[in-house]
Order: structure tokens, then sequence, then C-alpha cells
């Protein structure tokens, strides 16, 4: 069998959301990655995320690039398009179609070899020219198809499966999108789903480019002891800072949260975010003390997680400074790009 | 004559309306709209002209030239001859000295006179204290420099007999809105033309005569011409990372879709342009947009196109439209980066790793520039592959005259196999790569759309249905169908265009800007009594009227401007030609192509093979 087709058989009595959908119905083929990886994890925390934000299938756009994590966008809604690029190439893709049409939400799925070496140019640059859409990094710190080298995000003092231990700095995807401006930065853990999955919903609703950094063990290559990547040390470092609770439109918010504890947010859509700050000091709105604070926690060997920094005052989208109309571009008729033949004949008079 | 300080030996007969001039300048002074005034102004005069740029890969100081040349017969090539040499560059007087046909004119700047120049006994100098004028009437340094260029552009009307009121209408155009540069320039005109109707003897012996040739004709660029095609054709998304010499043709799109892609009420764009990080980025993008139904392109040149070649194998595995224009330029590596080229014939007709075949266009001039975009995009929606439009720096940079361009408003863009959602609700179950209709395309769907047209675009192998697939047969029957596309190309690409009386066993294959020297080598070879059919390739996969003329030439040359015959190679690859019926006609020096080798290769061909009598007389 070449791939294989998971049955599309749903039980009456499970949930359905807005839609009418089921959680079955954002599902995509089964998985063929090894047992117990964290990327599966991430793939039902987007599955989740997506069902919860009642997205119709067809207005999900999935891009990746190439490696395990990349495979990951065939393993959700297969009632959306996927593209599986080239290696470290997807943010070209996904800043095309996203030119080509703005209506639609586009997932970004790359591992930290895909993002953080080969790719790491296309990466800043789709940071930098604000693409909207979620950028999900299923972090691992070590290379799975090629059997185990270290990636670029492997810490100092981290040993491999075969011993070897790594010298060279590692670049964090999260320190990196900040100083680029980015203007939605999240770090999470593929084992938190309750963390992860607003996270994932409020990505998708940010209008502009919105990176989630998510750890994400591989159990056959980097959970063992001495990786700093593994389950356990991940579990025993990673220390929430701001946790965010995705509202969505049309909902009030439920619970009551403590006065200046809790920051609601407005995203473009009229959803909100609402900010629990677990670091009374911190604050995810001032990007240069975000910054401070995640390289004095990592070296400290602690990775902060949460929603580490958003701004959505920002402007600076791509279609917003191209003045693109709200109508996506592929759906303009012909004869309103098409200038016509008497405009034609004027013109030629410039060239005489 | 006191301006005439050397009488030439060889004063050449008068020649009206055809010869060349030269202007040696040095780069970033300004000389580039003198330049193209004196051949507006001869153009405007009803008589047809080329310009070429000979220009460095630098911002300012190095020594660049123009070249007009002033032809009655309309011939588009390069001449290989100099008659009137405009040596503004003191740094390269003796090269442009030596470079002057016997018997021609030099006209430099006496402020500083030269005795060097007086070497050559055989050339008329002519000396004008240009710099002397232009200080003794004007201020300020830049102001100065600039202004001198008009001043030679003057000395050029008199001594040419170049229309003073064609040229004054012209700077009224250029500088009406700004009177004070309208009276400066109209000022630095005057002062080049009343010094040589008070100091020499004018017009020349060549001169410009008023014609009729030029009517319904425009003076274009290919970069222009192209991105104009490319909004005319309805592109909305270009990407691209700036490379010599394309660069031109996406500040065209970009010009042209302000113009005419701006909602004057709210200020929307109806496009959009990113600037990429690298050549590889921008092909991405084009594919992503091009993947989710815009009309997108590139445009680039071969450095460009080496870093896209990964990307070129998954738009033509995956089937994913896009349009590339590379404007070739000397390779190989950063060659010689404002030079002229057609080296990446091989490069584009086989990009990437794998078993891999791209639709081509050879566009030989800006008016095939700006059809061929409309052409590009609508192979390339209706064959889901990437289609290169392969044009190269002569025509791309140098201004061409060329008939008025037409648009139809009946065109209707062939956007190719796309199902609609009704489309898709009217069937049982999409497949991306099946092949329903039996021409090897399959249907495809746009993200949006349907999420029952939905499916999983991928690099990796894949069977008809879109499932990634490692099983060799399932591989091998998608690998079989793109083959099979590519035959489906080849019946409706552009088909070459014959020129000739027919029934000649010798012929001319040849592609793109070769164009303008062949046609005028065979003039040549007329007048010499050779008659010889020519074939202009206008693209690739080849049609069968390629096949069909291959087979009936006995001698066929093939005329391209790269050192490998890379041509001549596809052809031998990709016909039935028996390949010693083919010899190469060659030039890479990154000059414009001219006549005069070809008419010399041919002959000297024709002459050592005593058998070719076939030749008709």
């Amino acid at each position: 069998m070449s791939f294989i087709n998971k049955p599309k058989v749903a039980h009456p009595s499970l949930p359905t959301n807005d839609l009418g959908l089921t959680r079955r119905q954002y599902e995509g083929t089964m998985s063929t990655l090894c047992a117990g990886c964290g990327h599966d994890s991430v793939t039902a925390a987007v599955i989740e995320a997506c069902w919860g934000l009642s997205l119709r299938p067809e207005q999900l756009v999935k891009l990746s690039g190439i490696g395990c994590s990349s495979k990951t966008t065939s393993y959700f809604v297969s009632g959306s398009h996927g593209f599986n690029s080239v290696h470290g190439r997807m943010p070209s893709i996904a800043s095309g179609a996203n030119a080509a049409n703005r209506s639609l939400t586009y997932v970004g799925v790359s591992g930290d070899g895909d993002s953080l070496s080969i790719g790491v140019g296309q990466l800043t640059h789709a940071i930098r020219r604000n693409v909207n859409m979620l950028y999900l990094i299923e972090n691992n710190g070590v290379y799975g198809l090629t059997k185990g080298q270290f990636s670029a995000s492997a810490d100092i003092g981290t040993k491999a499966k075969r011993g070897e231990v790594n010298a060279s700095p590692p670049i964090d995807p999260v320190l990196l999108a900040l100083t680029l401006g980015a203007t939605f930065v999240a770090r999470s853990f593929s084992g938190d789903k309750a963390q992860l999955v607003p996270l994932i919903q409020a990505g998708m609703r940010h209008n502009g480019f919105a990176l989630i950094d998510v750890l994400s063990p591989c159990v056959t290559f980097n959970d063992h002891e001495g990786s700093t990547k593994s389950y356990t040390f991940t579990r025993e470092h990673y220390q929430p800072v701001v946790e965010a609770d995705f509202v969505p439109h049309a909902a009030e918010i439920a619970v009551d949260y403590a006065a200046g504890e809790s920051i609601p947010v407005s995203l473009h859509d009229g959803s909100r975010v609402v900010l629990r700050k677990l670091d009374p000091t911190y604050d995810p709105g001032d990007r240069t003390a975000a910054y401070n604070y995640i390289e004095k926690k990592l070296k400290q060997n602690e990775y902060v997680t949460g929603l580490i920094h958003i701004d959505e005052s920002d402007n600076t989208e791509f279609h917003n400074l191209n003045q693109t109309p709200k109508v996506p571009l592929n759906s303009i008729p012909f004869e309103k790009l098409n200038p016509g033949a008497a405009a034609l004949e004027k013109l030629m008079g410039r060239y005489r | 004559m006191p301006g005439l300080i050397s009488d030439a030996s060889a004063v050449p007969a008068g020649r009206v309306n055809d010869f060349v001039i030269k202007f040696a300048n040095v780069n970033g002074t300004g000389s580039a709209s003198a330049n193209s005034l004196i051949m507006k102004a001869i153009f405007r005069m009803g008589v047809p002209v080329t310009g070429k740029n000979y220009f460095p890969s630098n911002i300012q100081g190095l020594p660049t030239w123009y070249e007009i040349r002033v032809t009655r017969d309309a011939y588009a090539a390069r001449a290989s001859h100099v008659d009137i040499m405009v040596a503004m560059n003191a740094e390269t007087y003796s090269k442009d000295v030596r470079e002057l046909k016997s018997g021609g004119y030099l006209i430099y700047d006496s402020t500083w006179p030269r005795s060097s120049l007086l070497q050559r006994g055989d050339i008329n100098v002519i000396a004008v204290p240009l710099a002397k004028l232009v200080n003794e009437n004007f201020d300020g340094v830049r102001n100065r420099i600039l202004l001198k260029n008009i001043a030679y552009a003057g000395v050029l009307a008199a001594l040419l007999n170049v229309d003073l009121e064609v040229i004054s209408g012209l700077l009224r155009e250029s500088y009406g809105k700004k009177p004070k540069l309208l009276d400066s320039n109209t000022k630095a005109l005057r002062l080049g033309y009343d010094y040589v109707k008070q100091h020499l003897e004018s017009p020349l012996s060549l001169r410009v005569e008023h014609m009729d040739k030029t009517r319904g004709h425009i003076m274009i660029d290919g970069n222009t011409a192209a991105g104009l095609g490319c909004v005319f054709a309805g592109a909305t998304v270009g990407a691209w990372y700036p490379i010599t010499p394309s660069t031109s043709l996406m500040d065209a799109f970009k010009g042209f879709c302000e113009r005419y892609r701006v909602d004057a009420a709210t200020g929307e764009r109806n496009f959009a342009v990113l600037q990429a990080e690298d050549e590889l980025a921008a092909v991405g993008m084009v594919i992503g947009a091009s993947w989710n139904g815009a009309r997108a392109f590139t445009p680039t040149s071969g450095p460009g196109v080496s870093l896209m070649n990964e990307f070129l194998g998954l738009a033509y595995y995956a089937e994913v439209p896009c349009v590339i224009f590379d404007v070739q330029r000397v390779g190989p590596s950063t060659g010689m980066p404002t030079r002229t080229q057609q080296g990446d014939i091989m490069l584009c007709a086989y990009a990437s790793h794998g078993d891999t075949r791209h639709v081509l266009l050879f566009p030989a001039n800006p008016e095939e520039c700006f059809y061929m975009a409309a052409q590009a995009f609508d192979l390339a929606e209706r064959l889901q592959t990437p289609v290169f439009v392969l044009s190269d720096l002569d025509i791309g940079m140098n201004d061409w005259m060329c008939p008025d361009l037409k648009w139809d408003d009946a065109y209707k863009p062939d956007r190719g196999k796309v199902l609609s959602k009704e489309e898709l609700d009217g069937l049982d179950k999409f497949y991306r790569y099946v092949d329903r209709d039996d021409d090897a395309i399959p249907y495809r769907t746009l993200p949006g759309s349907s999420s029952k047209g939905a499916y999983f675009t991928r690099g990796s192998g894949h069977n008809q249905y879109g499932g990634y697939t490692e099983d060799s047969a399932e591989y091998q029957f998608v690998l079989d169908r793109l083959k099979r596309k590519f035959s489906t190309a080849a019946k409706i690409v552009p088909k070459p265009v014959f020129i000739g009386k027919g029934g000649c066993s010798v012929g001319i294959v040849s592609v793109g800007s070769c164009d303008g020297a062949i046609r005028e080598a065979l003039d040549v070879l007329s007048h010499q009594k050779i008659e010889v059919d020519y074939l202009r390739v206008k693209s690739f996969p080849f049609t069968v009227e390629v096949e069909a003329f291959l087979k009936s030439h006995t001698t066929i040359f093939v005329v391209e401007q790269n050192r490998d015959a890379q041509l001549k190679s596809l052809i031998i690859l990709e016909t039935a030609v028996e390949k010693s019926k083919l010899f190469s006609i060659l030039s890479y020096s990154g000059l414009p192509m001219s006549a005069q080798p070809i008419v010399d290769e041919i002959r000297a061909k024709l002459g050592e093979e005593p058998r070719l009598t076939a030749v008709k007389s």
C-alpha cells in the first residue's frame, strides 16, 4: 500500500463545532512518524485548534518544507489544500500563495533543520515581509530522517545518541523572531496541549506573521539522557510565563480574571486572546524586555513558554503595506486587470 | 576650414540615412539622454534606427559606448563598423580612434587638443571646444557635465542635418514642465549647433534626410515590452531578485501597474510585487502564487536560473504553472553581466535534477517580448508547467524599432484545466493527476474553492491520485504521462517563422536576437546570388515544422550566440536530424551579432564544399 487512508466513520455522538463538523473531519492521513513522536501531538493540537475555531477546511492552506515535521501537513485537515515544497523554502511558497489570495488561513509547519539551517534565510525574510500566516517550528534539535545529526537549534553541551557533544551555539527561533520584529512570538511544548491549542488559534487569527516554536522531542534520536531536547529535560526545564486563552469572536469571556494579571488583546477579526501573566514582572507587549528575559532564562537552561510577545497595533502586514484590495488578487476579473486596446494605443505615443 | 584639422585621404561617398555613429562616454555622466535624443530625432524624421548600449557593470567612472545605426533598410542588427565616432572619453581615445572606419569622422572636445589623434591620416578629425563653450555659458560642475552632452548633440544635429525642430520638440516633451531645464538644454543644443554652422562645413556627406519609414512604429526595449505584456496578460504577482539585465522588466511591470492597476478612488492596488531575498525565493513565490490561482512571473538572468533549479524541478513534477523571463547575459558564473549571450538554452531546457524538460519561448525582438508574455502565461496554465521566455540583454535593454504594439480586446486568458466549485460538486471524486482527456494534462483545483477538490501537492513520489508513493509502477506511470504532456506542448507552442523562397538545399536555423543579423546576411548573400532558407525557431519543444525543415535541407547552419552550440545540441538531442548536416555559426563575444560573420562563414563553407551546387543562383 502506497499510502494509508483512515476510515472517516464518525460515531454519531461525537461533539460537533459550529459548522456541524466533528474532530474526525479535521484529521488527515495516518501519521508515518515514529510512535511517541512529539510532532504527532502538535498535529493533534492543530486539529483541535481548527475544530475549535470552526474553520472551514477549504479555508485552510497547509504548507511545509522537507523533514519529519514537514510531513505532518498531510496528517491534519485532509479537506484543505496542502503544499509540501522543497527543503527550507516553504516561506517563499507561503509568501506567493498569500499574495495571490489573502482571504485564506495559512499554516506552515517546519522543523529546526528546515527553518534554522537550510531555510533560515527564507524564514527571516518571511518574518520581515510580515506574511499573514502561522509558522510552527517543531523543534527537536536533531535531523531525524538522516539519522540523528545535530541541527542548528542544538544546545551547547547537548549529547547526541552516538555520544557526540555539540559545541556550536544554537540559533533560537524565538530570539530570532523577536530581533526581526515579529508581532506574534510564542513557544510551547508538544506535551502541553492545553497551552498549545489556544496559542495556535491565536496565531492563526493574528494579522501578520505568527511564530510558535514548539519543543517537540524526537523519541528515536534525541530522547536520551544528556540531550537538552528530550521529554524529560524539556518537562523539567520549561517555564510558562504568559498563558494565553483564546476567545472566539462570538463568545463572551466566561471566566473572571483577576485585574492586573490578565490582559485581553483584541485580534484583527474581532476575536480575543486573554493573556495570563504567570510572572507578574513580565510584559509581553515590550519586545526588548521580552528578548532580554528569554535570553537570560536560556542561559539558565530554562525554556520560557507561552505567548512571549504580541503586538496587535502593528499594521505592517504585507497586504496592508501593499494596499491590496480585500478581494483576493486571484479573483479579480481579467477585464479589470487588462488596460485594453485603447489604452495601449494611447501609450504608444510615449515611444515615438 | 578652421575646425577640420586633418583632411581625409579617402573621403567617403555621400551616404544618406545609412551609417553608424558611436559615442564613447564615461559612465554616469548623463550621456545616455543626449545619445537617445539624437536617435529619437532621427527616428522621428522617418528614418529607421537601432541603438546598442555597451555599458560596464559599474555606476560611475568606467567607459561606456552607445552606437546608433541609421539604417534606411531597417536592419535590426549591429553593424560591424563605425562611421562617426563621438569621442568624449579621453581614457579610450586611442581605442576609439582605431575602431573608426577609414574615411570616417572623429568628433572630439578640442578644449584639450590631442595631437595623438592625428596619427591616423585616413580619418576626418572634427574638433569642437565643447567644454570651453559650455563652461563659458553655464555654472555648476554637474550641470556643465550634463549639458556638454546636449552640446555635442547640437554638433551632430548640424553635421548630420538632423532636424533641429524635431530635437527641440523632444526637449519640450522631456522638460516642458521644467522651464529652467528646457532653457538650459535648448541653449546647450544651440551652442553646439551654432558652433558647427559658424566654424565648420556642414552637413557632412553622411547625413540624415527625411523618410517615411517609421510611421506606425515605436522605439522600445524588450524588458519594457515584456513588463507591459505581463500587465496585459493579467499577471497580478511578480516576484524577483534584482539582477542585470532583467531588472528593468520588473521596473516596467511595476510602473505600468501603478498607471493601470491602482484604483483612483481607494488607492487599492490590483497587483503585488515582491522583492525576494534571492532568486530561490523569487521563483518559490511565483510557484506559490500560481498554485493559488494568480498569474505570477519572475524576471531573472542566468545566475538566477542556476539558483532556481531545485524549485523548477518541483514545479515540473508537481505540475504548477510558472513563467520565468530569463534575460540572458554572458556566463559562466558572474561572467560579463552587461553583455549579451544566448548561453542559457541548455540550462533552461533541462533545468533541475531528474528527468525534466521545460517549455521555452524565444522572442527575437521587443515586439515578441510583449506578445510572448501572454502566450507564456497561457501555455504555463494550459500545460501546468514552467515556461521560460528566453530573451537576452540585447533585446531586453536596447531600443529597437518595432511596429506599434496592439492588443485584441477579444483575447481571453487560457487559465487551463481548473475545476470550479460547481464542477467539483458534480464529480464523484477528484484526483489530481488523472489524465481524463487523454492529452496528458490533468485537472487542478485552487485552494479555497472546495474541500472536495483538496489535494496534497508534493515533490516527493506520487501516484496519479496525488498520494505519496514509492511504488515503481505508480511512479513511472506519472513520469510517462509527463513525457506525453511534452508532446502535447509541441502541438500548441508558437510555430517557427520561415523566411526564404523555399526549395533551397541550404538552410539556417536560429533563435531569438540573431534574427536581425541573419536577415541582413540573407540580403547580402542574395545579392551575391546565394539563396538560403531560414527558419527562426520560436519555441521548445520543437514543432513538426522544425523537423520538416531539418529533413528538407541538406546543409543547415545553426546560428546562435554561445560557445558550445547549445541550440545545435538541443536539435540533435530532440529531433531526428542527421548530425553531419549541421554546421555552427557562433558568436560569443558579448556583443550583439552582426551580419558579416554569418555571410563570411556561409560563403567559406559553401566554397570549401563544391558539392553544394544545389544552391540556387
